[in-house]
């Protein structure tokens, strides 16, 4: 397919942004202002100032000297490139494939777009006069080559330059139209070189030597022989679906059902590859430019549109349409191979790598996050604290089995809480203890076990654990930390709950 | 003549139960074979699975016994690689001390939330996935409208569900079809050092159906060992109650 290119110049970027925010400026002239070497230089200026002989790299104080009422406000270096990127992301909705051309374009790869509005005509008319309605000067042209569009768009008149006709139309065009730098083109004006049709059929060898390979790789990329990367602004996602909508939706049920539509699609093309999402979001391009998205993310891969939707419409009604949005897209950010469950004869089909059970865990990681869903691990520490840890995933196995040999109460505190304690020495169980005022007589008691720390892990005082059962029969985890000791400390705690 | 009176009162019996949502069809005997003489206190005398059981205590003591005690029917649950998931406020389960009452800590998923009502939520949602062996929630307070919401859940699944209500404010109507109270006994170890084996008392102050009792059971050997002492609620008063 033959490739098409559109660029547009935006000739009053900054300027025209001011007047944007301040309508005031809009008839007045102004000019933005950097410091350069100690004084004030103009670095733009804006049509009613450019009218009367200001111009880009004029100091203001001769700027003044020409209009009085002049107005100079700051300049700010990163805007042009904040404006581009924004206009660029609007642009989303024309192709997938936008790029930035500092210091005040845009490239389009338009490739295959322009017949859904009509023709190409009526696709950059399209553009030009949305852009316009902003309050941007824009200028645009649609070539087989970025070079021919670059030129023509800043050079040229034409809006369209047909398939295979753009070297015609660059002959009459000038030198700087090839984006060279200033040195060259003077260099070319000087030796009566003033179009290109003038140089453009001369040998190469003689070009190379005498311009450089600057230009004749300008030239070949104009005139298509060589070719021409862009960065679009946002990575081409191999897994997108769009859906460009006729009129600006604005309610729940219009986004559901794009949504659907969107899933089902993908969910399509995914279940032909044999993959599924573990990751997706879908974006709504509203019609004042902002962008509303919303994102899932799956414990298992998955293309099961039903339940893709279902995580989906939870957050549905965190989208604020606002005066509509007219274009929806949805990425998988996320594909992974999709691994198909072998179906168990008999039943105990409750098991961990059941999809039920993983699309109910997306259900309510999605609502309530993802960081409230655990699982337990042993891990290989004496340590209470320390003798499990948190699963990775649902499909982790086992590494260690589940010490079962010591009493361990079901219930723990998190944080051992302290205990007044009656306890003969040397090492007996205690005969009284008193836990949140409540006084408890021990009974019977078992221990003591102790567990060292691990001196690799932290250092401190080891414990030493009791399980009482007072007179009412509930049984408690106690320990004391350290020696009875002159020197050291030692404390009572309290650290769980037998059955 | 008597007798075939009593035979067609057993029959209607026995007609109503299903109309009241009781499932004969789900009945996993290794519960049943746990639960000993209590299984008498149900309908057909079977553990009624696919149910809502509501579990009432004051301190985290007894949650422990509670814990202690599910295990008996939940371990049977999970026996064949089943899951549970396991709804709190707090993070206050030590796994490792579940694989002693025989239920594989890895195979429960625990989800801690601070809202009630995105416990019952999640609880609900859960109760509506057939991928489940069993779900525990912990709560305070359970509505009627709230209890019936996850009675309709299970209609479906069959999923059984427990739900453990500490120190609530009120002992409201429920749809659950029982409520239990277990609370910790002196061990019964006379003239030996050490700590004995758990035991608890088991109270079934509701069930639909069936007949409310109190038991005494010990945990022996990965077994429920049952204490005959105190038997069941004499017919007089049950026939107060109704």
């Amino acid at each position: 397919m033959q490739k098409r290119f559109a660029t547009i110049w935006f000739p009053h970027l900054t300027t025209d942004w001011f007047i944007r925010r301040q309508s005031r400026l809009k008839e007045i002239p102004f000019v933005l202002a950097a410091p350069d070497h100690g004084r004030m230089v103009v670095t733009a200026a804006n049509v009613p100032a450019q009218t009367q002989g200001i111009y880009k790299g004029m100091v203001v104080a001769d700027a003044r000297a020409i209009i009085l009422s002049l107005e100079v406000l700051d300049d700010q270096p990163e805007l042009p490139g904040k404006l581009l990127k924004g206009i660029a992301e609007w642009c989303i909705r024309y192709t997938p494939v936008v790029a930035i051309d500092p210091p005040d374009g845009l490239i389009l790869d338009v490739t295959g777009c322009t017949h859904l509005w009509g023709s190409e005509r009526q696709y950059l008319t399209d553009i030009i006069k949305r852009i316009k309605n902003f309050g941007y000067h824009i200028r645009a042209a649609i070539a087989d080559t970025i070079g021919a569009a670059w030129a023509v768009t800043r050079y040229g008149h034409e809006l369209i330059i047909e398939s295979n006709t753009h070297q015609g139309a660059l002959q009459l065009l000038p030198p700087a139209a090839l984006r060279v730098e200033a040195a060259t083109t003077e260099l070319l004006e000087k030796l009566g070189l003033r179009h290109v049709k003038d140089f453009m059929n001369m040998p190469k060898s003689a070009l190379r030597r005498r311009f450089g390979t600057n230009l004749l790789l300008r030239l070949g990329q104009a005139l298509g022989y060589e070719e021409e990367g862009i960065i679009p602004v946002q990575p081409i996602e191999p897994y997108q679906e769009r859906l460009p909508c006729l009129e600006a939706i604005g309610t729940a049920t219009g986004i559901e059902m794009a949504l659907q539509q969107l899933l089902n699609t993908l969910c399509h093309r995914l279940q032909q590859e044999q993959k599924g999402l573990r990751m997706a979001v879908f974006k709504g391009y509203r019609v004042d430019g902002k962008i509303e998205s919303i994102s899932i993310g799956t414990n298992r891969p998955s293309c099961n549109s039903k339940h893709l939707f279902k995580l989906f419409e939870i957050k549905i009604e965190t989208i604020e349409p606002a005066a509509g949005i007219e274009l929806f897209t949805l990425n998988a950010l996320k594909v992974e191979a999709l691994s198909t469950v072998q179906e168990t004869l008999w039943n105990g089909k409750e098991k961990l790598d059941d999809m039920a059970l993983s699309e109910l865990l997306d259900r309510i990681g999605g609502k309530l996050g993802n960081d409230c869903i655990y699982r337990f691990m042993p891990d290989e520490h004496y340590w209470p604290e320390r003798s499990f840890k948190k699963a990775l995933d649902l499909d982790e196995k086992l590494q260690t089995n589940w010490q079962v040999n010591k009493p361990r109460p079901l219930q723990i505190l998190y944080k051992p809480e302290m205990i007044e304690v009656t306890a003969p020495v040397p090492d007996y169980p205690p005969m009284l203890f008193r836990y949140k005022g409540k006084l408890h007589k021990v009974i019977r008691a078992d221990g003591p076990e102790r567990i060292e720390q691990e001196w690799w892990l932290q250092q401190g005082q080891h414990r030493d654990y009791y399980s009482v059962e007072d007179e009412e029969g509930r049984r408690y985890w106690l320990f004391r930390s350290g020696h009875y000791d002159a020197e050291a400390s030692y404390q009572w705690f309290i650290h769980g709950f037998f059955a | 003549m008597a007798a075939t009176k009593a035979d067609i009162i057993t029959q209607l019996r026995k007609d109503i139960l299903p109309l009241q949502g009781f499932k004969t069809a789900l009945k996993n005997t290794a519960v049943d074979a746990n639960l000993g003489p209590i299984k008498n206190a149900f309908p057909n005398a079977s553990f009624p699975l696919g149910a809502i059981h509501e579990f009432i205590f004051s301190e985290a003591e007894d949650l422990a016994t509670t814990v202690g005690f599910i295990s008996g029917i939940l371990a049977p649950l999970m026996h064949n690689a089943g899951v549970s998931i396991w709804i709190s406020s707090s993070k206050s389960v030590f796994p490792p001390a579940l694989q002693s009452f025989g239920i594989a800590p890895d195979k429960i998923i625990f989800i801690q939330l601070k809202k009630e009502k995105e416990i019952l939520w999640s609880m609900e949602e859960a109760l509506k996935c057939s991928g489940v062996a069993a779900v525990i929630g912990e709560m305070q307070e359970l509505s009627f409208t709230a209890s019936r919401r996850l009675q309709l859940a299970v209609e479906q699944s069959h999923v059984t569900g427990f739900v453990f209500r500490r120190n609530p404010r009120n002992l409201n109507t429920t749809a659950c079809i029982t409520r239990w109270k277990i609370t910790s006994s002196l061990s019964g170890l006379t003239d030996m050092p050490g700590i004995g084996f758990p035991r608890w008392n088991v109270e079934l102050l509701k069930v639909r159906n069936g007949k409310p009792g109190k038991w005494q059971i010990e945990f022996f050997g990965g077994n429920f060992r049952y204490i005959p002492v105190i038997t069941a609620i004499p017919l007089e008063q049950q026939k107060k109650t109704g």
